[in-house]
């Protein structure tokens, strides 16, 4: 039996860039915050010595600060006819794990989506008719426009310093941004990066063949750099330990350099760390949330009320938290009702590697962010007539590290070990250069999170199912775009290339993206949506769901930038909930 | 919020028999001021205890002195003090009975404070919630558990007295001198001691040894004291912790933190014109070691390796992250504790409200050795314009041995 502690105003599920953010900009104005956090706390200082930091083997091989399987973990299928079985080892993607969340280990890829992502539906079929939509599909335009996020967007990458150039000033066109963004207020608040040879090589061979390259936004950031919120950070190192691994120069925006020092100075907020939230409770009529229960490092059980709950775990697990906590009609796709669960997706990856020859690009000297992209293959800046699928990729240049144990790319066909392996290892080190496509993934009525029927966590409670597969259209967009990666490796004058299509089916082990997207998405229209465009769930009006969960399907992006935005988003919607509480948009 | 406080300690006012008008709220709020800038909450509590309810072990030359409790319990905090007997405590070092306290206790600056301003901290102390803390106030060694003793301590180093402004200096000046050389007991740290333990008065404020830190000269000397900072340098270096160049840790962090953060610009620009203006004395520089002394060359070598991602090939460093380490006076100072054990041990910059950051420096005693230790910072004392005795390996480990274990 849970034992309830005193009420507060608000309580935040997860304590990650979401969680910290909006239990910082709601505590300062006097409201009583608690944070539960399932795993531990997590600071710079302390866990992020420069001098342990760098630690490959502890970091990036044993998986040092990611979630245990133990704690929690799902079971996997590709599609709805198999047996879902559990994940056992973390692979295709690694949920964080502590004060932070993914955004202690994430590279730093701040994108804004392009204006036409949040209205994709619509937008494809005005310009090539309904025919296009591929089969199964289940695209829907967002709830919100790029024109409305614009300032959401601007104001987390001002308390993030992400670097960048601008490609579109208030409609003016900038001379070395990305042109095909949309229009935003003001640059970036830090300079890009300083990009590498390969990068050089190019920004020069695109710039040939007429495409538009740019430096793309970093979380790793320029130049020392103090947010509004009085947290300072110091200049990128170019150590190339980002992925995977806390910061320990301050240099990658994260909740620990860019909200937790103003945060923990609030005195009514407090952070309860190794605490798993596992029910938000309702009502007796099921319409409002009178708090959360949570389990402690003991195993003791407690129930904290709260006024307001929000729900700001990584998106696979806010899906999870509703399903188990009866918020929203379970998502069932023989019948296409219900909503929790539905429109999961995900990211693909494609590409293609050159070989080149009298060249050293220095790996080592990287960053999570660092490199020059492309945006002409993304969304719909090209005329997806001819091609037939729908969706698009960023197409980029870079280096993330290269690292002595895992970074060691060959010629496909050298031997996996020995005296080949080992020369092939070191001819190539300083030779290589990929050139990568992160594309979307549409949503589907077969790509889809429930609760598993057989497995359960330490708790007993279920765990939960991801049925999910790449589909024809991803795959023939990420294969194109493979082809497109080639040409500019050839381009920039590689002796050999070699192409990485997508792989399928989508397997779970080896690693490809930590982007979860989808399965409590935001829309219009509660028969197809979990939360409204506030964030605010349709059914329980003061539950807001936070994240990357809240996507209706993925653009050719890393996820992060548009969360930020989103959480300034539904930021404003909660201070205008807290001025009138009820639901925000009448269903 | 605080007038309910006040309304709840009106009752223990009257019990308490307390001279201190407990009408006036605007005594109490001038006393949690005052208390600001005495800083007394950082030796009157224990580490995790309740504030100002005592049993923090103060380390002496003499050996441990426990903190006492200051609330007002009557058992065993000071509940049953009259305000007579708070200032006679302020002012002489007695207690009550008459028995003498010690200089831990900094009576020889709290006696320059004005019976107005004592009378204050006594009505804020009273709205305290009395904390029951008995503390063992006797721990000291023989010969020093004789409190007698203190009578010719008193008669050699104690020169009693409210504080007297000089007509010759402007308001301003006098107002910083009244903080520095009472409330505020700066040369409590940062002046010499001598054997007994008195700060030594033709050394004020001349940078001093205390706890395996050097707390650094603070007059306006432009070598190792404040003779390259201007007014405005000190006045932000108190008020937010740190400089364009400079970041507070070690023990200057928690009184920045806990006192110096929170009290108004005015005085804090007080404290800078007095620092400024009362005058330079100091040891002046030796001749820097030549980049071709071996030590330098090896210092230089591990300085590259392990400390310029962050602080610069130049010693530039990072402004409000790293600390800049060329014409840094804490890198200079004769006394080089400070910069050996930051780098054996780390530290951890002050957070406030301005900049809440607080960065770290790792600590690094893991994997370099003394001699190494001793090279890089023989280094860093003699680079960019520095200049300062080069440190041997000998005093790294004397220092290492002491240090590292310390929690900061």
């Amino acid at each position: 039996m849970a034992r309830r502690l005193p009420r507060k105003d608000v309580v935040v599920v997860g304590l990650g860039w979401t969680g910290s953010i909006l239990a910082y900009e709601l505590s300062r104005t006097g409201l009583e915050v608690v944070a539960l956090e399932r795993g531990p706390w997590r600071d710079t200082a302390t866990d992020f010595n420069i001098g342990t930091a760098a630690d490959e083997l502890r970091y990036a091989v044993r998986q040092d600060i990611f979630l245990r399987p133990k704690q929690e973990t799902l079971t996997m299928r590709n599609t709805p006819s198999q047996t879902a079985l559990p994940i056992r080892k973390w692979g295709s993607f690694l949920p964080g794990n502590g004060v932070g969340g993914a955004g202690v280990h994430w590279n730093g890829q701040t994108w804004r989506f392009l204006p036409d992502d949040f209205r994709i539906r619509s937008h494809m079929i005005e310009r090539y008719g309904e025919k296009i939509l591929p089969e199964g599909n289940q695209i829907q335009d967002w709830p919100v426009s790029f024109d409305e996020l614009e300032p959401y967007y601007d104001k987390f990458e001002q308390v993030a310093g992400i670097s960048g150039k601008a490609g579109n000033i208030k409609g003016q066109i900038q001379a070395g941004g990305n042109p095909f963004e949309g229009a935003r207020e003001r640059d970036y608040p830090t300079p890009p990066l300083k990009q590498g040879y390969a990068q050089e090589l190019f920004t020069k061979a695109a710039s040939g063949m007429g495409l538009h390259p740019f430096p793309r936004p970093s979380a790793n950031i320029s130049i020392a750099y103090t947010n509004p919120y009085g947290c300072s950070m110091a200049p990128c190192t170019y150590c190339g330990f980002c992925e995977w691994f806390g910061c320990a120069n301050y240099s990658k925006a994260s909740p620990q350099t860019c909200v937790l020092p103003a945060l923990v100075r609030e005195p009514t907020f407090e952070a309860r760390t190794e605490c798993e939230v596992t029910n938000i409770n309702l009502s007796v009529d099921g319409k409002m949330a009178t708090g959360v229960t949570y389990v402690d490092a003991n195993g003791e059980e407690w129930e904290q009320p709260a006024d307001l709950v929000l729900v700001c775990a990584y998106s696979l697990f806010n899906v999870r938290l509703l399903l188990l906590s009866g918020i929203g009609k379970p998502y069932d796709p023989a019948s296409g009702e219900g909503v929790v669960g539905r429109n999961y997706a995900y990211q693909t990856g494609s590409g293609a590697q050159g070989f080149f020859e009298n060249v050293q690009f220095n790996p080592f000297a990287a960053a999570g962010s660092l490199g020059a992209a492309l945006d002409d293959y993304n969304s719909d800046n090209f005329d997806h007539g001819p091609h037939g699928f729908v969706g698009g990729a960023s197409i980029t240049c870079a280096y993330t590290n290269g690292r002595p144990i895992r970074y060691h790319p060959t010629p496909r066909g050298t031997p996996n070990w020995g005296g080949a392996w080992k020369k092939a290892v070191k001819d190539s080190y300083q030779r290589v250069m990929g050139v990568g496509a992160q594309g979307s993934v549409m949503s589907y009525r077969n790509n889809y999170l429930d609760l598993d029927p057989t497995y359960k966590d330490p708790l007993g409670r279920p765990l939960m199912r991801m049925t999910f597969d790449y589909q024809p259209n991803e795959q023939k967009m990420a294969n194109w775009m493979a082809e497109r990666c080639e040409e500019i490796a050839k381009a920039m004058g590689a002796k050999s290339t070699q192409l990485n299509r997508l792989g399928v089916p989508w397997n779970v082990v080896p690693y490809q993206t930590t982007h979860n997207t989808g399965g409590a998405v935001m829309g219009s229209d509660p028969r197809t949506s979990v939360l409204n465009r506030y964030l605010q769930s349709w059914d329980v009006s003061n539950v807001f769901v936070m994240g990357a969960s809240a996507f209706p399907q993925n653009a050719g992006y890393n996820p992060t930038g548009t969360v930020g935005a989103l959480t300034y988003w539904g930021l404003d919607a909660i201070f205008n909930y807290l001025k009138s509480p009820g639901a925000l948009v009448q269903p | 919020m605080r007038l309910r406080h006040l309304i709840v300690l009106l009752p223990l006012l009257a019990a308490g028999g307390a001279a201190a008008d407990p009408d006036s709220y605007i005594d109490v709020a001038r006393g949690k001021a005052l208390a600001t800038v005495g800083d007394c909450i950082a030796c009157h509590t224990a580490k995790g205890g309740t504030p100002f309810a005592g049993g923090l072990a103060l380390q002496t030359p003499f050996g441990t002195i426990m903190t006492p409790n200051i609330t007002p319990d009557t058992a065993t905090g000071i509940g049953s003090w009259t305000v007579d007997d708070f200032a006679r405590a302020m002012h002489e070092g007695r207690r009550p009975t008459g028995s003498y306290l010690y200089p831990a206790f900094p009576y020889p600056y709290y006696t320059r404070v004005t019976r107005a301003d004592v009378e204050a901290i006594y009505a804020y102390l009273r709205t305290l919630p009395p904390a029951n803390n008995a503390v063992n106030r006797n721990t000291l060694p023989f010969p020093f558990n004789i409190r007698m003793s203190m009578i010719g301590w008193n008669m050699l180093f104690f020169k009693p007295g409210e504080f007297k402004a000089d007509p010759k200096r402007s308001a301003e000046f006098n107002r910083g001198a009244y903080l520095v050389e009472g409330l505020g007991h700066c040369g409590a740290c940062h002046t010499p001691f001598n054997s007994f333990g008195a700060s030594k008065d033709d050394k004020f404020l001349q940078g001093n040894q205390i706890d395996n830190w050097a707390a650094p000269n603070i007059t306006n000397d432009l070598h190792a004291g404040l003779g390259k900072w201007s007014a405005d340098d000190i006045v932000q270096y108190l008020k937010t912790g740190q400089t364009r160049t400079s970041l507070a840790s070690g023990p200057m962090r928690d009184v920045i933190e806990n006192s110096t953060s929170k009290m108004p610009d005015t005085d804090l620009k007080a404290i800078a014109v007095y620092l400024k203006e009362r005058g330079a004395a100091g040891a002046g520089a030796p001749a820097p070691l030549p980049a071709s002394d071996p030590r330098m060359q090896v210092g230089q070598a591990i300085f590259a390796d392990t400390c310029s991602a962050c602080h610069a090939r130049d010693g530039g460093g990072v402004e409000h992250m790293f600390p800049r380490l060329a014409g840094n006076v804490i890198a200079t100072q004769d006394y080089p504790a400070s910069l050996i054990r930051i780098v054996i041990a780390g530290g951890r910059a002050a957070s406030t409200n301005a900049f809440p950051t607080a960065p770290a420096m790792p600590s690094l005693g893991y994997r370099l050795s003394d001699a190494q230790i001793a090279a890089v910072v023989t280094f860093v004392r003699n680079s960019w314009g520095n200049a300062a005795a080069p440190v041997t390996a000998e005093t790294v480990h004397d220092l290492r041995s002491r240090v590292v274990h310390a929690s900061d």
